[in-house]
């Protein structure tokens, strides 16, 4: 077990190497930060200060020794625009993500669930088809055009919700969360929404194929024949049993979520590290851009770390072909 | 009578299907649409002269000052929308479909390649694939778009660098399987060179399952591509796919001329759709399990 962590550890450090020497010197190519960045009306002096302050005017191998030596001890540089740290403006704006894929999720799961099983347990039925064909039209529709249609709908015909933004917070333990206030909470419905719909699609495709499978199961049989109430067969034997594998699609998925909220925080103008993200593309923030790449790539090493690990603890045949343990 | 052959039997069992029916000859349409766009379009949205800023911002179903009636509305600029919808889905399905053919050929050379030699060839590619497949398609290609800029050429190749991994996965598995048959070592002993048992015996009969991966993979590629164009960072302003052109009509959204978001939308919803569907059941007719 032993070697088999560490040569996962060592492999994924491998990546982030990897991914740190891609990353930097792909976002080198791009364009000159200079040009946006400094006052076209600025004297020469002024302009040569700028540069030399925020390190432009080294080559690019220094530059990235730079970067090589602060990403060892934490330090991703300093965003051009904001003049913060940029890992310190990234983590400033980490919490409004996480509030919206969480509720996303929560949302995904409580409709998503209940819905798959009816799907499952009567595929025939009329309410099943249209449950599965709002599940098709759910995982077809993009999800930044779907966004448009709720503003679209709530927003601009309707007038019952806010088109984007995030109003009101109140500091809980000193991080600022939405859902406390109703200014916070109308802010957050729609883009939660957004979230929400194609992972609700995801949960209900794959409640509703375990559900089919596991109706037919003898022990569903026989708490059926023992006389529990239906309820109880399908909340307790059912449910259990079908909890497995949308666990551990939602636990992959969590990444995709904060991949897709850049798409919904630009739609809503939701103030998240997506927004953020492209906001820095666009201002060509390197910097920034860069400490959310590495950010991602460690969060995303990370997850497949533990996911990796978990299996091989559950399933020791995983761990056979890297010797033994 | 003729003979049973695996093609006859993929036809009629899909003709089974009404709803399969309807999509496939949804997308026939949509795909000569787009082919045929510069006859069917009412107009050339990109010909200056045909467009008459006169006529900006109208409703669906109004005429214009010159007598042409706008159907879906026009934009800002008086473009009329339908006509801009059908080059942009030319556009998009263009990208798409370019990107995807390519990542097959990739994705199959390599794969043949992991079967065929073994070894550190094949832990290589498979590791690289692993990797790939662990980071979300989108924020992938964002971020390359991020470094290469803007353009056609370039959202294809970052289409193709975030789906070759697929088709690699699935053609080594699947010719693991073949070469291990009797016809590989019957070509083996007719000392055929290698290439050629690879890519003349072992290559069609792994076709099966990438082209059902290749199906839907073309409707991710549509939706990826139009993600990207809405965050700014696919095609350019001058070859406006679906997805730009709802990333324009959003400005406009807000002040309830919904009509040149809306459309574009609903023809890359029924796209989509349709591609899904049939990729759904082309996958069920050819899933061994649910033969009879």
């Amino acid at each position: 077990m032993l070697a088999y962590l560490i040569r996962r550890l060592g492999q994924a450090f491998l990546v982030m190497a990897v991914m740190a020497t891609i990353v930097f010197f792909g976002l080198f190519a791009v364009g000159n930060p200079i040009d946006l960045l400094i006052n076209p009306e600025a004297d020469l002096a002024e302009q040569e200060e700028t540069i030399r302050r925020l390190g432009l005017d080294k080559p690019v191998h220094v530059q990235f020794g730079f970067f090589l030596a602060g990403l060892a001890q934490g330090d991703l540089g300093t965003s051009f625009v904001h003049n913060r740290p940029a890992l310190e403006l990234i983590l400033s704006r980490l919490p409004a993500t996480l509030e919206l894929a969480f509720l996303g999720i929560l949302i995904a799961v409580v409709l998503g669930i209940p819905l798959g099983m009816i799907a499952g347990l009567k595929p025939e039925a009329p309410y099943s088809k249209v449950i599965m064909a709002g599940s098709v039209v759910g995982f077809s529709t993009p999800n930044f055009w779907q966004g448009l249609m709720l503003i679209m709908l709530f927003a601009v015909f309707l007038g019952w919700l806010p088109a984007g933004g995030r109003g009101d917070t109140v500091d809980v333990l000193g991080i600022p969360v939405s859902f406390l206030t109703w200014d916070g909470l109308s802010h957050l419905i729609l883009p939660a929404l957004n979230v929400a719909i194609y992972k609700m699609s995801l949960v209900i495709r794959l409640t509703r194929a375990g559900t089919a499978e596991v109706a037919l199961q003898d022990y569903v049989k026989y708490a059926r024949a023992r006389g529990l109430s239906p309820f109880r067969v399908v909340g307790v034997h059912v449910l259990k049993n079908i909890l497995i594998p949308v666990v551990t699609v939602l636990g992959l998925e969590t990444g995709n979520v904060i991949a897709f909220a850049v798409v919904t925080e630009t739609v809503f103008s939701w103030p998240g590290i997506g927004k953020l993200l492209i906001d820095s593309i666009g201002l060509l923030d390197r910097p920034v851009v860069v400490a959310y790449l590495m950010l991602t790539v460690f969060l995303f090493v990370m997850i497949n770390l533990v996911v990796d690990i978990g299996y091989s603890l559950l399933d020791p045949r995983v761990r056979v072909k890297g010797g033994r343990s | 009578m003729t003979a049973d052959t695996p093609l006859r039997r993929f036809v009629v069992d899909f003709l089974a299907s009404p709803l399969a029916v309807i999509a496939g000859l949804g997308l026939l349409a949509i795909a000569l649409t787009a082919l045929f766009a510069g006859i069917i379009a009412p107009q050339n949205p990109y010909d200056l002269a045909q467009i008459d800023i006169m006529d900006g911002s109208l409703t669906p179903g109004t005429e214009g000052f010159g007598g042409f009636t706008y159907w879906l509305g026009s934009d800002e600029q008086g473009r009329d929308m339908l006509s801009a919808m059908i080059y942009g889905l030319r556009i998009s399905l263009m990208v798409s479909f370019v990107a995807v053919s390519s990542a097959v050929t990739v994705g199959m050379v390599l794969g043949l390649l992991a079967a065929a030699r073994g070894g550190w060839v094949e832990t290589l590619i498979m590791r690289i694939v692993d990797i790939q497949l662990s980071f979300p398609a989108l924020l992938v290609a964002l971020l390359l778009l991020a470094s290469l800029g803007k353009g056609v050429d370039k959202v294809i190749i970052a289409l193709i660098l975030v789906q070759w991994a697929y088709f690699a996965r699935t053609v080594r598995a699947a010719a693991l399987v073949e070469i291990r048959k009797d016809y590989v070592t019957a070509a083996r002993a007719a000392a055929l060179p290698q290439w050629r048992i690879l890519f003349g015996h072992v290559l069609p009969n792994v076709m099966p399952p990438v082209l059902v991966i290749a199906t839907v993979q073309i409707a991710n590629a549509i939706a990826i591509e139009a993600s990207l164009s809405f965050l700014g960072v696919g095609v350019p302003i001058t070859e406006p796919s679906l997805g730009l052109l709802i990333a324009n009509g959003f400005d406009y959204l807000l002040s309830g001329r919904y009509w040149i978001s809306f459309y574009p939308g609903v023809a890359l919803l029924v796209t989509l759709v349709c591609i899904n569907v049939v990729g759904d059941h082309v996958r069920d007719i050819l899933n061994p399990r649910m033969q009879r």
